[in-house]
């Protein structure tokens, strides 16, 4: 089982070997998107809208087994991509691990570069509303035990 | 300052902007983002290191040399203003950040004092925030209620709309002579025209207007009206706002300090003259300096040769994009600049603009500070390819086929 810090590492090789192109980036960010399961009807609704995305983004978590599974959408299909790389680091992992985890990739891969400081505030936005699920989810848990 | 030769070619105009020969994303730049805001000539660059090199000193009350040659700048560019908007006397003309700055002065300055509750504020449905917010605001301060001329379905202003809104009530109009998000050129002369029927003072927002369009304002008879260095060839954080005198005169200042006042004591102070009156604290000296360069750029091409280029783009890329899968213009008046406002069936205005982006291609995408005209139209943003006169058709040529491309990706 991979570790939150494994994955990253995982991405950021996978971008490395894009060079820097801008277009062979965005191509394969958009690939990502693709395979991002489909997100449930009932989580695509306003109440799931990320605040401080530029383009729609919507986000739900559950947890299963003690650890918090994210589903995800966006509208435009670059934002979507994104978005795949923050529920691959961050899905399958305990709500004490999401709230302790730094979350390095983005800058790591150079997203200020390829996404521009707008977006990278999205991201921002993203990584906060996960780990404010991860926090909604463990007091529920801790509730429910 | 020889800016241009008569006679020079398009090639010659893009040598004068160091800016544009440069690769992005190992792709050569393609500007067309001069909307927002437009790239600035090797003589406006060099007005602003000259400056700092010879001449920096504060204005106005200095009695040594720089000083007197920084004042001396500082107030050609005022006539070289007046000269380019055909304004009757420098004093009228008033310096200040932008044009948001500008039309802000004539809502606090002139709405705020001369306006009260039962007046009406008339807009129009097309106008950037800048000129929709401060006119909301000086409604919430003295009670007059904000009244919207619609836009028709081709992005025209609907006149008829407008005359059944202007009445007795009707204190003051402020509408864009172009609207930045779709290009539509407005019958302003006719909206001052009739607003001046009912005795409404009017402002025209030449934001858009000033790089495309020669600007005449005593043809116009506008009282007001406002626009920026920055969309003009010029430097950012200058803009101009022109008045007629006995409005200026009436109007309280908008802020105080330095340079606006004739005497100061504790017991009354007195206020200095026009355009001072306005002109608080030091103001952005090397920009303005710089923008009598970017007027002079345009005054040595000449509107005729502007408009003959920039209208040649508009065609061309009207002529090329409008065939591709699933284009849609937004905005399809029959007087319009050189901007194409568009959207693609099935692919979101982000993603064309990232991967236009990744291309070396600089667009707009969004809702370009006009969510009401977006509202209007019921989309979110569109992508908009906005042209300069040292734009070519090659460049046209070459959007067009990354945009086929890029939309072959979605299909």
């Amino acid at each position: 089982m991979s570790t939150i810090a494994d994955k990253e590492q995982e991405i950021v090789e996978e971008f490395s070997m894009l060079d820097g192109d801008m277009e062979m980036t965005i191509n394969y960010i958009m690939e990502l998107g693709e395979q991002l399961p489909e997100i449930p009807a009932e989580s695509k609704t306003d109440d799931h809208l990320v605040k401080g995305c530029q383009s729609k983004v919507w986000l739900n978590a559950a947890l299963e087994d003690g650890k918090v599974n994210f589903v995800a959408d966006s509208n435009t299909a670059i934002t979507k991509g994104l978005v795949s790389l923050l529920t691959r680091v961050l899905s399958g992992e305990t709500p004490e691990s999401i709230l302790k985890a730094e979350v390095t990739f983005p800058q790591q891969i150079g997203m200020n570069r390829f996404i521009g400081t707008q977006r990278s505030n999205g991201f921002a936005a993203m990584i906060k509303q996960m780990k404010l699920y991860a926090l909604a989810l463990s007091s529920k848990s801790q509730t429910n035990a | 300052m020889s800016v241009v030769a008569p006679n020079m070619t398009i090639a010659d105009i893009r040598k004068q902007f160091p800016v544009l020969d440069q690769q992005v994303n190992g792709k050569p730049l393609i500007y067309f983002d001069n909307a927002a805001t437009s790239q600035t000539p090797l003589s406006v660059i060099k007005a602003l290191t000259d400056y700092y090199q010879m001449d920096n000193a504060n204005i106005h009350r200095g009695i040594h040399t720089l000083a007197e040659r920084a004042t001396t700048g500082f107030e050609e560019t005022r006539k070289a203003v007046q000269r380019f908007i055909n304004a009757p006397e420098a004093e009228r003309i008033i310096f200040t950040k932008g044009t948001t700055e500008s039309i802000n002065l004539v809502a606090q300055a002139y709405g705020r004092k001369f306006l009260k509750e039962g007046d009406e504020i008339i807009i129009s449905g097309m106008e950037h925030h800048s000129n929709i917010v401060p006119w909301q605001l000086v409604c919430e301060q003295t009670g007059a209620k904000l009244k919207v001329i619609p836009v028709l379905e081709n992005g025209e202003l609907d006149m008829e709309a407008y005359s059944e809104l202007l009445s007795e009530r009707t204190k003051f109009v402020s509408v864009t002579y172009i609207s930045n998000a779709l290009g539509t050129i407005n019958p302003v002369k006719d909206v001052i025209s009739r607003a001046h029927q009912v005795g409404a003072k009017v402002l025209i927002d030449c934001a858009q207007a000033a790089s495309h369009h020669p600007l005449d304002v005593q043809d116009l008879d506008c009282d007001f009206t406002a626009f920026s260095g920055h969309k003009m060839y010029g430097p950012t954080g200058v803009g101009v706002l022109y008045g007629k005198r006995e409005l200026l005169e009436a109007m309280d200042p908008y802020q105080s300090g330095g340079e606006m006042i004739k005497e100061v004591s504790f017991e009354k102070t007195t206020y200095n003259d026009i355009p001072y009156k306005f002109e608080a604290g030091t103001p952005n000296i090397a920009d303005v300096i710089a923008l009598k360069a970017a007027i002079e750029f345009i005054e040595e091409i000449g509107f005729d040769i502007i408009h003959e280029q920039e209208e040649a783009l508009l065609l061309r890329g009207q002529e090329k994009l409008f065939d591709i899968d699933g284009f849609k213009p937004i905005g399809t008046a029959k007087n319009k600049t050189s901007v194409i406002s568009f959207l693609i069936d099935g692919v979101h205005p982000f993603d064309l603009g990232m991967w236009l982006d990744a291309k070396g291609i600089a667009v707009r995408t969004g809702h370009h500070c006009t969510q009401p005209l977006m509202d209007r139209f019921g989309i979110d943003g569109t992508v908009r390819a906005s042209f300069a006169v040292y734009n070519t058709i090659e460049e046209i040529d070459v959007f067009a086929e990354a945009l086929k491309d890029i939309v072959k990706k979605f299909r």
